[in-house]
């Protein structure tokens, strides 16, 4: 079979792999057993941004074609799902019957098999924590053989964050969040610099399920770091104006919007990003309370226009993830100051209060401030600049996102990841051959001690 | 790997000890590149930019003899670099000036400059994009030059040489489309090095540190050819399509 090109959502670093398409959890198994001298990994949607669910030379396996379940409890939300199994079908199956997903990224299209990988949050991590906290049971196709993992298990654990380097997830049971409408209350605030910001999530996201500020980080002096912060929770029947009762529970998935197949490099630059930086500001209202929005366009706007990471061109564009533990906030500010600057510009930020970690080691949220960017490759200095924002985020006992990562300097990975040692040698049991890889392994070193 | 500002871990670099493959490697350090595989003919000069590349940062630096006019060898040398694990990106930059007053009348010293130049060139090519078509990814940048762009009546032999390796690679790249294999060719200018010392430099001259610097960049933009300085591109769409009476008689 020919290779194919991948990349990740960011469009950067392509390379080529056997794709392969297994119909079954038994074939997954037997893929796994034949793979060659350069390995497998799966990839589910494609969502994360850099080269996790890349593997040059060597095998992917596409998890999306495997015949899964999707049975839901009616009664208890206890879902069995298909690892390959997107959240946009769960949530089309699910919300009509009363129950949402514990936790959404900011898209829909990703797999079940990533949510556990990436061991994803949403805006209600300071709340629910992150996915892999939902989870009670997980098929996991490895090398030794198929797990079936609990909680109870290390392999669970080095499982959820564990990048898909530790197995297959075929499938998993998923508690679902019982919901009365396809509906969220949001107050909106905006906040004038970035203490204010700080302050006003310290002292009342409790209040909140889901909390999250679009942070603009091309504004300088008095105004860095404004930000528009929208908090709330799932609307209660009588929550709903009269009219959408009827149809509390209906859900639209559909795109409404398609990016066209090409755009010129630099069509997003530093004047057209900061003009929409600036608008988006501007058109937030000062404060607002209890404005109802559909689930799609609270959590999911961008899926709204499908295919959008191609606005970026054909260089990409990366996004940078970082949590520094509450009491750096010193080091945030310098993040945000530096990405001020504005050689890099970045569309609006999203800033987060996390709550407590799970117990994946490598799991990304810990608690304190998240901070993620979008920023188009391209200019000179982006490279640098984000060495320079590691340095400060691995200084202040922070780490930034391997789902997200595409650039990191291999050598500040087990700062950020202390725990990464423990993780080698779970995985290295589910996985003694060396078989599951990835390019993202390959290039931070994550499954070798290089000491 | 390469990364999203297409940063390689891993170098390999043949025809080590010049000037513009020193200055490339050097930058390369500075970012991201830890494993070096060096490779040239002058085995203490190699050494020595093994030793300066230690310094710079790089933790893995080896050495590996290699003579380009030798092209029998070329496979075993760049299996014995791939060995040590993937390479991410190699840089083919060894070559000769010649003499061109005396390679035109010397049918030997001309064909031994055609196989260092061009032969040497096209069997490194073709070895690097089968380990790099099988690993599923890497970069190749090659130093071609403006003086392949069009044959000057001073250095035709030297130049013909630039122009066979040019679109070998051209070639070559359009071969890799989809195999996560690129290709990049630079064609610089005039370059003040220790190949050139002695000469009067050319209009629109620049250094190794520019040809580095401009080689990451075309990298970072996913370029296919660039001229170093850029403004020679437009330089060289004029100078190719001037009358040859004319061309030949213009003091470059």
């Amino acid at each position: 079979m020919a290779p194919e090109l991948l990349t990740g959502w960011g469009r950067t670093a392509p390379t080529a792999a056997e794709v392969l398409r297994p119909r079954s959890p038994e074939e997954v198994s037997e893929l796994l057993a034949a793979a060659g001298g350069r390995g497998v990994i799966a990839r589910g949607l494609g969502r994360s941004y850099g080269d996790a669910a890349q593997n040059a030379g060597g095998a992917v396996i596409d998890t999306t074609g495997v015949d899964a379940p999707m049975e839901v409890d009616p009664d208890t939300g206890v879902a069995r799902l298909g690892g390959g199994v997107s959240l946009d079908a769960v949530m089309r199956h699910a919300l009509p019957r009363g129950w949402f997903v514990p936790v959404t990224p900011g898209t829909r299209q990703v797999t079940v098999g990533g949510a556990v990988a990436a061991d994803i949050h949403g805006k209600n991590h300071h709340h629910d924590g992150s996915f892999a906290t939902h989870v009670s049971a997980l098929t996991l196709a490895t090398p030794a053989g198929v797990r079936r993992l609990g909680p109870d298990d290390e392999l669970f654990w080095a499982t959820a964050g564990g990048m898909g380097l530790t197995g297959v997830v075929t499938e998993a049971v998923v508690r679902l969040m019982p919901v009365e409408t396809a509906y969220v209350w949001v107050d909106t605030d905006r906040t004038p610099d970035l203490d204010s910001t700080l302050a006003l999530m310290a002292a009342s996201d409790a209040d909140y399920r889901y909390s999250v500020a679009w942070i603009d980080c091309l504004t300088r002096g008095a105004s860095m770091g404004r930000s528009v912060l929208t908090r709330g929770d799932h609307a209660s029947l009588d929550q709903l104006p009269q009219k959408a009762r009827g149809a509390a529970l209906s859900f639209s998935s559909a795109a409404r919007l398609a990016a066209p197949p090409w755009a010129p490099a630099g069509l997003l630059n530093r004047l057209s990003i900061r003009a929409f930086n600036e608008a988006w500001y501007r058109k937030a209202p000062r404060r607002q309370r209890g404005r109802i929005h559909s689930i799609g366009s609270f959590f999911h706007p961008l899926d709204g226009v499908s295919g959008w990471n191609r606005l970026y061109g054909k260089r990409g564009f990366l996004q940078y993830q970082l949590v520094v533990p509450f009491g750096a906030e010193d080091a945030l500010r310098r993040a945000v100051e530096r990405l001020a600057r504005g050689d890099c510009p970045s569309f609006l930020g999203v800033l987060k209060a996390f709550g407590p970690a799970d117990p994946g080691p490598l799991s990304f949220p810990a608690p304190g401030w998240t901070l993620a960017l979008d920023l188009p490759v391209g200019p000179p200095t982006l490279a640098s600049l984000l060495d320079e924002l590691d340095e400060v985020v691995a200084g202040a006992g922070g780490r930034v996102y391997l789902a997200k990562d595409s650039r990191l300097r291999p050598e500040l990975v087990e700062k950020m990841y202390p725990r990464l040692g423990e993780w080698r040698a779970v995985r290295a049991a589910a996985d003694p051959a060396g078989v599951l890889r990835s390019d993202l392994a390959r290039r931070l070193g994550l499954l070798e001690d290089t000491k | 790997m390469n990364d999203a500002t297409s940063s390689p871990q891993s170098v390999l670099v043949l025809g080590a000890t010049s000037d513009i493959a020193r200055a490339i490697t050097r930058r390369l350090v500075e970012r991201r590149a830890r494993r070096i595989v060096l490779a040239g003919r002058d085995r203490a000069g190699v050494e020595r930019v093994a030793e300066e590349m230690r310094e710079a940062g790089a933790s893995d630096v080896t050495t590996v003899a290699f003579d380009a006019a030798d092209v029998g060898s070329h496979r075993e040398v760049i299996d014995k670099a791939f060995a040590g694990g993937d390479i991410d990106l190699a840089v083919v930059a060894f070559g000769a000036l010649g003499d061109q007053s005396r390679d035109e009348r010397t049918p030997e010293a001309a064909a031994a400059l055609v196989t260092t130049n061009f032969t040497g060139a096209v069997s490194t090519g073709v070895a690097l994009a089968e380990r790099m078509r099988e690993q599923g990814h890497g970069a190749i940048v090659v130093l071609s030059s403006v003086a392949g762009e069009r044959a000057r009546r001073s250095n035709f032999i030297y130049g013909s040489t630039k122009a066979g390796l040019d679109a070998f690679y051209q070639g070559l790249a359009d071969s890799l489309v989809g195999s996560g294999v690129r290709v990049l060719v630079v064609r610089p200018g005039f370059v003040k090095t220790r190949m050139t010392e002695g000469m009067k430099p050319a209009p629109l001259s620049t250094t190794a540190e520019e040809v580095a610097e401009a080689v990451v960049r075309g990298l970072e933009r996913g370029s296919g050819t660039i001229w170093v300085p850029g403004p020679l591109r437009a330089v060289m769409v004029v100078l190719r399509h001037l009358p040859r009476p004319v061309f030949r008689r213009l003091p470059i």
